[in-house]
């Protein structure tokens, strides 16, 4: 199993706080990895590193052997690691079209970006319906979905997602998750960071728990769903 | 046509006025569609003016040239300050720029070069009606290009949210000061072709307040279209003229105007959008 990203004692500071104390961990090519844990543990704050948004204080990021520690957010996104921010960061007063045009903007290729449109309206055809309707007045579910699609267009080679279920009804989750193992299934690579653990972990191949800015617990994802120290902490005993 | 002659010999300047303020108004434009809140265009307007004017009286260069260094040295200036400056956001670049401003404005008071307080007297009246439509097309036009382009695009991806746009591979910092060296260009040309109308230049003409004007034109006449800070340009040039016949409460009417504009139109007054939704309902009957 090759690894893409491999991350080695990152250390990053929110203002004064240190946020993450100097984790290492890696992702290896075309699984899903889950980075769980409570609120403030720091998980968001290693996406926001990885990503080039906080400039790390110590440590390594090496894509694909690349040091891409130092690179900027648009560097990075050419490099083929795009994130779907928490809190979707959607354009409210572009159209859905326009959103996804967007998305790839680092691309050239034509005919490749109409490809790529077809593919996201596969796996989302809501958004082929809604093609000309402001983004801002979709609803929270359909605004994920266009979060995702527009990180699709860029054609990344890692995916960073942020709390994907953050302010979704179950049911929305479920759907948004299933559609997360089929991109999966496609061949790239995801890196899911989320709170609700158990939804994370069911689809992840392997995860890692974050606590106060360090990793305390690194397994498969089914051993961890089933690690009692995980059920006591996250899962409600 | 004795008329004409007589109106063109009178008003002249308050025509030409407006196609200068129309070209500042569009430079802050420029600014704000990157969402930068930039004041600095006074500024450059200044910088534009002077280095033009000097090299008018003292080098004797011909106009064309003294035009492009009226582009050229505010642009190089808003190149410097901007790399350190651009990554301030809202009001914090505002109040950066506004500084800047002074400094410039106090530098030029100063200076024996520039004259002083008492500025430039005898500058050629070089400018005609025709250099100022040209290059004011000239700039419509680029503009309107550029904002059907990537660039355009990147521009207003920027405004909405620059952390977004920045995860969808756009080079935020960049074009930030691509917008801000362009639009110092753009108001240093306004000033060139000012200062070679009005015939007099002082420091007095590119301070805090001008500063102010310059944004007001933009957000009176709208900022949604290009439309919008010409419309509002030429509005802000006219209205203290007409409004002759108030005297002394000529200034309190113009504020009063500004005040039921902002409360009631607050995206401007020419916003595509209901335009085209009057024009419809007009078309419906």
């Amino acid at each position: 199993m090759s690894v893409l990203l491999r991350v080695h004692d990152l250390a990053i500071n929110y203002g004064h706080i240190e946020a993450v104390k100097g984790i290492t961990f890696h992702l290896n090519t075309g699984e899903i990895t889950a980075l769980v844990g409570a609120n403030g543990a720091g998980k968001s704050t290693t996406l926001l590193g990885l990503s080039g948004l906080l400039r790390p204080v110590r440590g390594h990021v090496l894509f694909e052997d690349e040091d891409i520690t130092h690179l900027s957010p648009h560097q990075i996104v050419r490099r083929g690691v795009v994130q779907v921010a928490e809190g979707r960061a959607i354009l409210t007063t572009l159209t859905v079209s326009e959103n996804l045009a967007l998305g790839a903007y680092t691309r050239r290729d034509r005919a490749g970006i109409a490809d790529s449109l077809e593919e996201v309206f596969h796996l989302f055809p809501r958004l082929r319906d809604r093609g000309n309707q402001l983004a801002g007045n979709l609803s929270g579910g359909e605004q994920q979905m266009l979060a995702i699609g527009r990180a699709l267009m860029a054609r990344p080679r890692l995916m960073l997602l942020d709390e994907p279920s953050m302010g979704l009804a179950p049911l929305l989750v479920q759907e948004i998750f299933r559609t997360l193992v089929d991109i999966n299934r496609s061949g790239l690579t995801v890196l899911l960071v989320e709170q609700n653990v158990r939804q994370a972990l069911k689809i992840a191949r392997h995860g890692y728990v974050m606590e106060t800015g360090h990793v305390v617990l690194a397994d498969s994802g089914a051993n961890l769903l089933h690690d009692p120290r995980v059920a006591e902490a996250y899962l409600g005993g | 046509m004795e008329w004409l002659d007589n109106f063109w010999s009178t008003y002249n300047t308050l025509v030409y006025s407006i196609g200068v303020h129309a070209l500042l108004a569009l430079s802050i434009w420029l600014t704000l569609a990157c969402g930068l809140l930039s004041m600095a265009n006074a500024a450059f307007m200044g910088i534009g003016a002077y280095v033009s004017a000097l090299l008018s009286l003292n080098a004797g260069w011909p106009f064309a040239a003294v035009l492009v260094a009226a582009g050229v040295a505010p642009a190089l200036v808003a190149l410097i300050i901007g790399i350190p400056t651009l990554r301030l956001s809202g009001v914090y670049l505002a109040m950066a720029t506004l500084a800047f401003g002074e400094v410039v404005r106090i530098t030029v008071l100063n200076l024996e070069i520039t004259g002083g307080p008492e500025g430039l007297n005898g500058i050629p009246q070089s400018t005609q009606g025709w250099h100022i439509v040209a290059i004011l097309a000239f700039v419509v036009y680029g503009l309107t290009r550029m904002q059907r382009s990537r660039v355009g695009r990147a521009f207003e991806s920027i405004r909405e949210d620059d952390v977004a746009a920045s995860l969808m591979g756009i080079d935020v910092a960049r074009y930030k000061l691509f917008a801000f060296v362009l639009g110092a260009a753009m108001a240093g040309v306004a000033g060139g072709l000012n200062a070679h109308f009005t015939f007099f230049i002082s420091p007095r003409e590119y301070g805090f307040e001008n500063a102010v004007d310059i944004l007001t034109m933009a957000v009176l006449g709208g900022t949604g279209s290009l439309v919008g800070p010409m419309l509002g340009a030429a509005i802000l040039t006219l209205l203290p003229e007409l409004l002759r016949f108030l005297n002394e409460f000529r200034g309190i009417f113009n504020g009063i105007v500004l005040v039921l504009v902002v409360l009631f139109l607050p995206k401007g007054i020419w916003e595509p959008r209901r335009i085209k939704a009057l024009f419809a309902r007009g078309g419906g009957k």
